[in-house]
């Protein structure tokens, strides 16, 4: 009775002596502005999410080097979206609803970004793609564009074209096509590359949809064999290359193997993608100046050659950025116009949106040769 | 009230089309009927290229075949369907993953024995990681079943299927932690490398970068290795089973655990033995599925563990043979369903063919109906 007299007597003091207590509120001009970073960093792609994490970290340092925007400086909030709608979709409206969040860099997966961007249109909070290349993530059902989401790459029609037409031009006429069709970025871009394909001569010898947990192949690889074609398209993540590379070399399928921008990974299993091309966003043998500089400063910071989905990450944010400093304002309303009339010189090509938000830029091919990753071609809009 | 007596009422529609007479029977035979028509069709239609899809299911049919005896004899002997036998499998892989990527333990013999030939050294090497494993795996399942089932052994058996599902689990999510495996996957580092062959009047070896000759049929050394690795096992159980004294504990605990008990067997033991025994085969098949696929990753038993699972119950669970069978069957069912339907539907029709054997065949191919214990 004593004891549980003195308890709560201990705690009304302490309720008093808090309530007492001067509330520490940062002056206003110093409260951080935070920007979430959605990533894929475990499931299947995590060297996806790693990269665009880091990517995305450099940039904000570098801002943050320089004094923050509108003088605040700039808070980065780090979420698991684990490259599917579900856990994105769930980290998304913690962001939003819990950490009060405005801007949004990500997701990287097409199949994870068109779920948070039906969240971050409603809400108006301004979501930017580094990677997400599936044109729904930028449109509406009905067509019409979003007005608050953006993405920093190409978009799979352009990527199918580049890729149909670099198979055209290399002589290859026959094409297999292998996707996965559950996939929004891998059924994507082989439908626009089958498209481009018949339109510029060539002919699809065959069409096997498998499934993104599938790790047997062969039955498969063995029509690819019957059919005996110059090209299988693979436009999958790399995690399924090395997969399906392997054991096509393995039946003796020989057609050289094609994808996309998936393949951009330092867990590429090279051996098993050898002689395959992919078309990308961006080569770290390209000679400019802001590219090489941007090289330097990735090794510098993470002690690794950037990737693709860095370089993309990095850009993305940096446009957000620059775009809130444009505005003057971090009113997301007036930030998204000034988003959507910005020029920017990234490192993956200067980059302007069109009225899908979608920026007109280069894509480039490189080639998976004896364990290198070499610089083919670039291909522009 | 007499119930005898009572006019047979029609049962419910699920039911109707099973226990009545002719509209389950007819239903199954127009199912199998466009099963053979589609499949005549297919094969007539390319000979060469259905022999290759059959011998595409052996591979998977043989390592579906190492787990699924797991899953039965643990099922005849304590009556549990150890979900966690999936995981034990993809333990297997990623114990011969370090064994060969970080300790070359392959190469043992010579590192040892400097003048001896390559082949016969990576040959030594890998059966010896394969005997890692599966000591690794079989220990490790007599953990599992020391800490996890033993203390329900004589509860109801649906918490010791809760507990089987939690280990599945726990090793899964365990083995994704950073410092134990890795939660994302790893391109297996495969201790010979893979040798193609085709047929085409003889037998010849397809060079590297060489195309597949039209009309002829690759098998690689992989699936060779998988055939024999799977038989001598299974030779070796059958061996184990009928002619040792544990073997003959192993029999008479999974017919009657009471009377075994009073015969003076020690009944603990023997279960731990099953279980270890089981391990160890799915240790194997993990190392040789890792060789096939050359891919890993924390999940990678969770499907193979539920085919392994389907064939066992195809095949009678609890009976040996039929747990072989079942997984050959099943190996070719999901190849020729990905060949010949789409590779989507694999999944699905391996799944249906469970279904279809619960509601026709509930006990299976070789399996022994419920007996009435006394």
């Amino acid at each position: 009775m004593k004891a549980r007299y003195l308890f709560s007597l201990v705690v009304g003091v302490a309720l008093l002596l808090a309530a007492c207590a001067p509330a520490a509120t940062p002056a206003p001009e110093a409260v951080p502005l935070k920007i979430a970073i959605l990533s894929p960093l475990s499931g299947a792609v995590p060297t996806f999410g790693v990269s665009n994490r880091d990517g995305a970290l450099l940039a904000i340092k570098e801002w943050n080097a320089k004094g923050g925007v509108l003088g605040r400086p700039i808070e980065a909030i780090v979420e698991d979206s684990q490259c599917s709608a579900d856990p994105a979709v769930n980290a998304a409206n913690k962001v939003i609803g819990q950490d009060g969040v405005k801007f949004i860099v990500g997701e990287v997966c097409s199949s994870a970004s068109i779920p948070v961007s039906e969240i971050t249109e409603a809400k108006h909070v301004v979501q930017i793609s580094g990677t997400s290349t599936n044109a729904q993530v930028t449109l509406n059902l009905d067509g019409t564009t979003k007005q608050y989401v953006f993405r920093a790459c190409f978009i799979d029609p352009f990527q199918g074209k580049v890729g149909a037409a670099f198979a055209l031009k290399q002589g290859f006429k026959t094409a297999f096509v292998m996707y996965d069709q559950g996939n929004d970025y891998v059924a994507g871009l082989a439908e626009n590359f089958e498209k481009s394909f018949t339109a510029g001569g060539g002919t699809i010898v065959g069409k096997e949809s498998y499934t993104g947990t599938d790790t047997d192949f062969s039955a498969t690889l063995t029509k690819v064999a019957e059919a005996a074609p110059d090209v299988l398209y693979v436009p999958d993540y790399y995690n399924i290359i090395n997969l399906v590379g392997a054991q096509a070399k393995e039946k003796g399928v020989t057609a050289v193997m094609m994808g996309g921008d998936g393949w951009d990974s330092a867990d590429l299993d090279r051996a098993a993608a050898d002689g395959g091309y992919y078309t990308n966003h961006y080569s770290d043998q390209d000679t400019r100046k802001i590219v090489q500089d941007w090289v330097a400063n990735y090794k510098a910071e993470y002690g690794s050659v950037p990737d693709a989905l860095a370089t993309l990450a990095y850009d993305a944010t940096n446009l957000l950025i620059a775009a809130i400093d444009k505005a003057g304002t971090d009113d997301t309303a007036a930030v998204k116009d000034a988003l959507a009339g910005i020029s920017w010189e990234g490192v993956s090509g200067t980059i302007t949106f069109d009225a899908q938000h979608n920026p007109i830029k280069a894509a480039v091919v490189l080639q998976v040769k004896d364990g290198k990753i070499n610089y083919v071609d670039t291909v522009a809009p | 009230m007499n119930t005898a007596s009572m006019p047979a009422r029609r049962p419910l529609t699920g039911q109707w089309l099973v226990r009545g007479r002719w509209p389950g029977r007819l239903f199954l035979g127009l199912v199998l009927a466009v099963i053979v028509w589609k499949l005549t069709v297919s094969v007539l239609a390319g000979p060469t290229i259905f022999v290759q899809q059959l011998i595409n299911g052996l591979q998977l049919g043989f390592v579906y075949a190492l787990i699924a005896l797991g899953y039965t004899m643990v099922y005849g002997i304590v009556r549990l369907i150890n979900f966690a036998h999936g995981d034990v499998f993809m333990v297997g892989a990623f114990i011969s993953y370090y064994a060969i990527a970080q300790f070359r333990l392959h190469e043992w013999p010579g590192r040892l024995f400097t003048g001896m030939a390559p082949a016969a050294s990576i040959a030594i090497g890998t059966v010896t990681v394969m005997v890692l494993s599966m000591v690794v795996c079989a220990v490790m399942a007599v953990v599992i079943e020391r800490t996890a089932y033993k203390p329900l052994r004589d509860a109801p058996r649906i918490s010791a299927l809760i507990t089987a599902i939690g280990v599945s689990f726990f090793l899964e999510y365990f083995g994704a932690l950073d410092f134990v495996f890795s939660p994302s996957f790893i391109t297996y580092v495969r201790p010979f490398p893979v040798r193609t062959w085709y047929i085409l009047d003889g037998i010849h070896l397809l060079e590297a970068g060489q195309t597949r000759p039209d009309g002829s049929i690759t098998f690689s050394n992989i699936l060779v290795i998988i055939i024999v690795v799977s038989l001598l096992l299974l030779l070796l159980l059958t061996v184990f089973v009928r002619r040792t004294k544990t073997g003959k504990a192993m029999r008479a605990v999974a017919f009657d655990k009471p009377t075994a008990r009073l015969m003076g067997i020690d009944v603990s033991r023997t279960i731990s033995v099953t279980f270890a025994v089981g391990a160890a085969l799915a240790g194997a098949g993990g190392m040789l599925y890792a060789i096939a696929f050359s891919s890993i990753v924390f999940w990678m038993g969770i499907i193979p563990g539920l085919k392994a699972f389907i064939a066992a119950v195809l095949g009678g669970i609890g009976s040996l043979p039929g747990a072989f069978l079942g997984a050959l069957i099943m190996g070719q069912a999901e190849t020729l369903a990905g060949a010949y339907v789409s590779s989507p539907m694999r999944d699905a029709i391996a799944f249906t063919l469970l279904i279809l054997v619960l509601l026709y065949r509930p006990r299976g191919l070789f399996g022994e109906p419920e007996r009435e214990k006394a």
